[in-house]
Formats: structure tokens, sequence, C-alpha cells
């Protein structure tokens, strides 16, 4: 199985940007996906900025993926998608349809915000030249099973196993809103939270993040006990999603445990399972945190 | 310019025989509705058609001219993949005018064995460009698209003047202020969402609980909004609950509220919207013909007497009584709302 690091959900400055990926370069990851998915109004780095990390992380060995945005809706935003989508070195991954009518001849990975619920969906995927598959957040092992059993021979399928999960999109900016801005004026407040702004319910329990237009769960989707699972319905890739800290060691406990490592159980609980959730892979509410009895 | 566009069609929801009725008699020009179990979004207790009752439907629509069109607007998954295939038949065999889908797997199937039914792309397609409605028209011939309510009239605009196929947009009604079809926020509190299983925020995980800090709405246990003795309360949709965000306790996301469209009807006309389309079928029949009535009259009187159309107070007062939280809002429509 391979590891591969999700594009970055929050508006990070280029020197934080820069930075971040000089490191990933050295860490145990296989595939790296690049580019900004939430806004079109961060602009921090642009598609020449990104295209060059592209070719810095593929002499350090990875293969990188240029991932698109989710929510298209002014023709500048769709102009930036076919620059993305005409590029010649790397392939895209698709979040939309439009990218679909856009990348619809090379190899392409269909994202998660594509809504691959049944076999039918990935045999149209496959037809039009998709490579691999991202399963939607919401589905778990029961949903998995039965398409790893029917999907199309060669279609590769990824799976997010670490991260705050993004639930929703919006024409509404939710950390504007919270600094009672509108969108058009939003004084890029996203920038001040590099993971996002809590928001909790009134009796103080943490239930989302929000990030710009995107709202994403409060707690980290861990699946790092249901690895063997994973490998056993024959999985290519787990996805990790970046964090401002600790990345590096999310992906080397998920490169440990891929290797058949034993699960370091300290280091799991120390971190607080009370954080963690990995309701949509039993089928539950994706804020649930199961306890398997197998672990 | 409005004249140069044919005028929109009224497009009504019903969750009933009697509400289809109620649709029809005070004017829609189509009525949607669902099948009893997880193929449509609307998948509530005690609503829907079965097979007989859409048959006795088409009868009464297409009798007094009024299309109707069956909505099988969620994703299948695994084995009951069977059931929206069978609906898709039935919508054939039964002579309905179109059907309302959202998955692409569907629409394939739909359009492969299904040739001459007419496709239109649910909201919960989530096509919010002239691209991504491309695409469904190139690889499904689909003949209209529902768009989601994220878009400004600007955009609105736009993608009408760029698109081959019918365009309808939202009028008036329950505000998903979220693209749908990508919203799982209900999933994620409470296992089932409008993409899985036809729901949001469903009603048997909602409790109400007496505390001495007021009336509290939780789902699934967790607490979407606590209300003061005296305050109306509101059903707890997770994007319209009071949250704590930088210390301060507000609608988060949204303030109960409904859509309504009625005060910018001569710009989605002159826009050259196709369809208007009221949101409810889980409302009650009442709630229908009223609506109707009213969306009915406004859109009559901006495409015959544009230069005369005013919103007329009885409309709005009626609107608002049937609306959440008893308030109006242009919603993405209006730029500042963003």
């Amino acid at each position: 199985m391979k590891l591969s690091l999700g594009p970055v959900q929050y508006f990070w400055s280029t020197v934080k940007l820069r930075a971040f990926y000089s490191a990933v370069a050295n860490w145990p990851v296989d595939i790296v996906y690049l580019g900004e998915v939430v806004c079109s109004k961060r602009r921090e780095l642009r598609l020449t900025d990104w295209l060059e990390i592209a070719d810095e992380l593929t002499t350090a060995g990875k293969e990188v993926v240029l991932s698109t945005m989710t929510l298209l809706e002014a023709e500048s935003e769709l102009s930036s998608l076919r620059r993305i989508c005409d590029n010649e070195n790397y392939i895209v991954e698709a979040n939309d349809l439009s990218a679909l009518k856009l990348i619809s001849i090379a190899p392409f990975v269909a994202g998660p915000h594509i809504n691959t619920y049944n076999v039918s969906t990935l045999e149209l995927l496959f037809a039009k030249g998709a490579i691999r598959w991202v399963m939607p957040f919401e589905l778990g092992k029961e949903n998995l099973t039965e398409l790893q059993g029917n999907k199309p021979e060669g279609l590769q399928t990824e799976v997010f196993v670490y991260g705050k999960i993004p639930l929703s999109y919006s024409a509404r900016c939710f950390t504007a809103r919270a600094h009672n801005l509108a969108k058009d004026h939003c004084e890029l407040k996203c920038r001040d939270y590099p993971d996002g702004l809590p928001l909790s319910t009134q009796d103080n329990k943490n239930l989302f993040t929000i990030n710009g237009i995107q709202m994403q769960s409060a707690k980290v989707c861990n699946l790092i006990h249901n690895v063997n699972e994973l490998k056993n319905l024959n999985v290519d890739v787990l996805r990790i999603s970046p964090q401002e800290n600790n990345s590096e060691e999310i992906i080397r406990m998920f490169d440990q445990v891929r290797r058949d490592a034993a699960i370091n159980d300290s280091v799991i609980e120390d971190s607080g399972g009370e954080n963690w959730s990995n309701g949509y892979w039993y089928g539950e509410a994706g804020m649930d945190w199961v306890i398997n009895e197998e672990y | 310019m409005a004249i140069l566009n044919a005028r929109p069609s009224l497009v009504c929801p019903a969750g009933s025989l009697r509400a289809l009725k109620a649709a029809v008699d005070n004017g829609a020009d189509a009525v949607y509705l669902g099948l009893r179990n997880e193929t449509n979004a609307r998948n509530f207790p005690g609503l829907n058609f079965d097979e007989h009752e859409i048959k006795q439907a088409v009868e009464y629509g297409h009798q007094r001219n009024t299309k109707i069109l069956l909505a099988l607007n969620t994703f299948p998954q695994g084995k009951s993949w069977s059931k929206w295939v069978a609906a898709i038949e039935l919508a054939a065999k039964q002579g309905l005018d179109a059907v309302i889908l959202a998955d692409l797997g569907l629409l394939r199937f739909a359009s492969r064995n299904f040739p001459d039914l007419r496709l239109h792309l649910s909201v919960q397609g989530s096509a919010t460009n002239r691209y991504a409605i491309d695409f469904c028209v190139e690889e499904f011939g689909i003949r209209q698209v529902v768009l989601p309510r994220v878009l400004s009239l600007a955009q609105i605009r736009r993608i009408i003047e760029k698109s081959s196929i019918d365009v309808e947009v939202f009028g008036f009604g329950s505000l998903c202020i979220m693209v749908e079809g990508r919203c799982a926020l209900s999933s994620y509190v409470t296992a089932e969402s409008p993409n899985t299983c036809g729901v949001c925020s469903p009603a048997k995980a909602v409790r109400w609980l007496e505390t001495s800090q007021g009336r509290q709405s939780r789902l699934n246990n967790i607490l979407i909004d606590q209300y003061r003795h005296n305050e109306a309360a509101g059903y707890p949709t997770l994007c319209k609950g009071r949250f704590t965000v930088l210390d301060k306790t507000f609608y988060a996301m949204e303030e109960p509220t409904s859509l309504n469209t009625l005060d910018i009807l001569p710009a989605l006309m002159d826009a050259g919207v196709a369809a208007i389309k009221i949101e409810g079928r889980q409302r009650s029949p009442a709630y229908v013909a009223q609506v109707t009535r009213v969306m009915r009259h406004a859109i009559d009187l901006c495409y015959d007497h544009p230069q005369h159309y005013k919103v007329n107070e009885g409309w709005m007062t009626t609107l608002n009584k049937v609306s959440e939280g008893q308030s109006h809002t242009l919603g993405a429509i209006d730029r500042k709302w963003q």
C-alpha cells in the first residue's frame, strides 16, 4: 500500500507551504497532492509556484498530483481550473464535474468530492480515464467491500485515513461571518487559522471546524487501527491530510503500520482518542469513535 | 427583455396525492414527487408515493396539462441498486415527463437504457458551473439542470447565457446553504445524510429537553440550540443551530429562514430561467396550495406585465407565514449574503 499526503486544506503562507513541502521530500509518503482546493481568493502561490514545488518533489522521488477545487462558480475559477488541467507534466485530481469535462481524455484521479457511491459510477470514471478513485468520506467498510469486489480491473482505490474531514462547502464564508465580514471583504481572515477555526456547541463540545467556505469535522478521522482491514480489501493508497503540526509523526506511524510493524499503542493513546473519529468506517455517525475489540 | 424569454415553468412539490392535487389545482406547470423509499432526498415517514399513487398522479396531472416529474436524487449504494433501476423503469412505463437524477452511475444507466426518457440533473448533482453542466449534457444528454442555491444572480445569468439546456432555480422554500450533494454534516452527526439516506438531520435523531437554561434541541445528543422560555423554537437542522465561535454564540452558519425570490423575479426571468422550483415535498397540502398560488400570480404578472410587476404585500405575508423562522432571504443570489 502506498501513502499519500492530501492537499493542504487551510490558507498557509508561502513561507509555511515552502517549508512544509521541503520537509515532505524526506518523509515516507509516495504520493503528494498539491494545490489550493477550498477558496480561489487564497492566491499565496500561483500555478507556476505549485509546479515548481511539484518538480522538487518529483526529483525527491514522489509521485505528484495536482488537486483542484470542489466549488467552482466564477469564470476566473474555471480559467484557473483549465490552466491546471492543461499542464503537461502532472495528472490532476478532479473534485467537480467541470474538471471531468476538461480532462476527460488524460489519466486522472477522481477525488473524494466526485460522488462515487456505486460500481456504475466507477465504470463511468474508469471509461473517462480515471486511474484511481478516492472513496467519499461518508462511506465505510461495507460500501468499500462491495465496490472493491466489483470495480473495473486496474482502477486503484484510495481511502482517507487521517485528518479532519471536509464535510461541506457553501457560497458563504463562515470564517468571514465569524468576524462579521462579508466574503467579498473577508480580509483573508482564514490566514489566521492554520488548522481551521473551532466551532463548538453551547455546552462546549467541539463539533465542527470552520475553514472559510468549507466546514470540516472537529474530530480527526483516524483509521490507524483499520490498516490491516484496508490492506485485506486491496486498497492501493492511504491518504493523510496535512495539519499544522505533527504531520511527519503521523505519516511515520502509518508507514510503520503498513509495513506490518506492531502499532505503537502508547503513541496512539497519548494523542487522545476523544479527539478522534472512525464512525464512518463502521457505518455509524462520522463523529463516533468505535472501539473494535480485535485491536 | 422578459418578453423574449418563454414563461418559466412553475415546478411544485408533492409528498402526497392531496398535495399533488393542490399543486395542480393552483397552477403548477409541473409537479415533482418521489417514491416511498430511499431513492429520493425526502425519505420521511408517512410521505411520498407508491406505484399505484404515481399512476393516479400522472393521470390527474396529464388530464390538466401538468407535467409529473420523478425525483430519484439520492446515491445508490451496494445491493440496493436495483431499487433505483426499478424506479427508472417505472417512470418510463408510467409515462412520467422526466426523472430528476443526481448519481453519475444512474444517469449513465438511464441514458443508455431509456434514451427517450427526459433527464433532469438534480440540485443534488452539484452542478454550479457551465463545464459541469456541459459534462452532463455530453455524457448523459440531460435536458434540464437544477442549480444549487450557492450562486449569485450574475453567476446564474452567466450559466444561462452559456447553457444549451433549460436552467431551473429555486424560487421559494427551506434554504440549503451548502452546495447540495456535497454536504455530509448530517451523516457526521447522525450517520444519515441526503446523499446516503435521503434525509438531513433526521427526525428520529431529534430530542427536545426542558432544562433550567430553557428548552434544548438535540440531534443524536448534540446540542443544536437552546431557547429561552418565550422564544420560538425551530427544527434542529445542523446548519441553522446556534454555536460558539471565538467566544461568541450565534447562528454561525445561517439563521432559521427561507429562500424567497419574489423581489428579484423580474431579474430571474430576464436572465432566462426556464423553471422556478418550490421546495417542500415534506410540507402539507395547504402549504403547497398557498405557495403555488402566490408564485403562479407572481410569475404571470411578471411575464404578462413586466412594467407593472410589484411584490404584493399579501403574497409576502402568505409566504412568510409558511417560512422557517417566519423570515426570508435571497440567500447566495444576493452577493452580500455570502
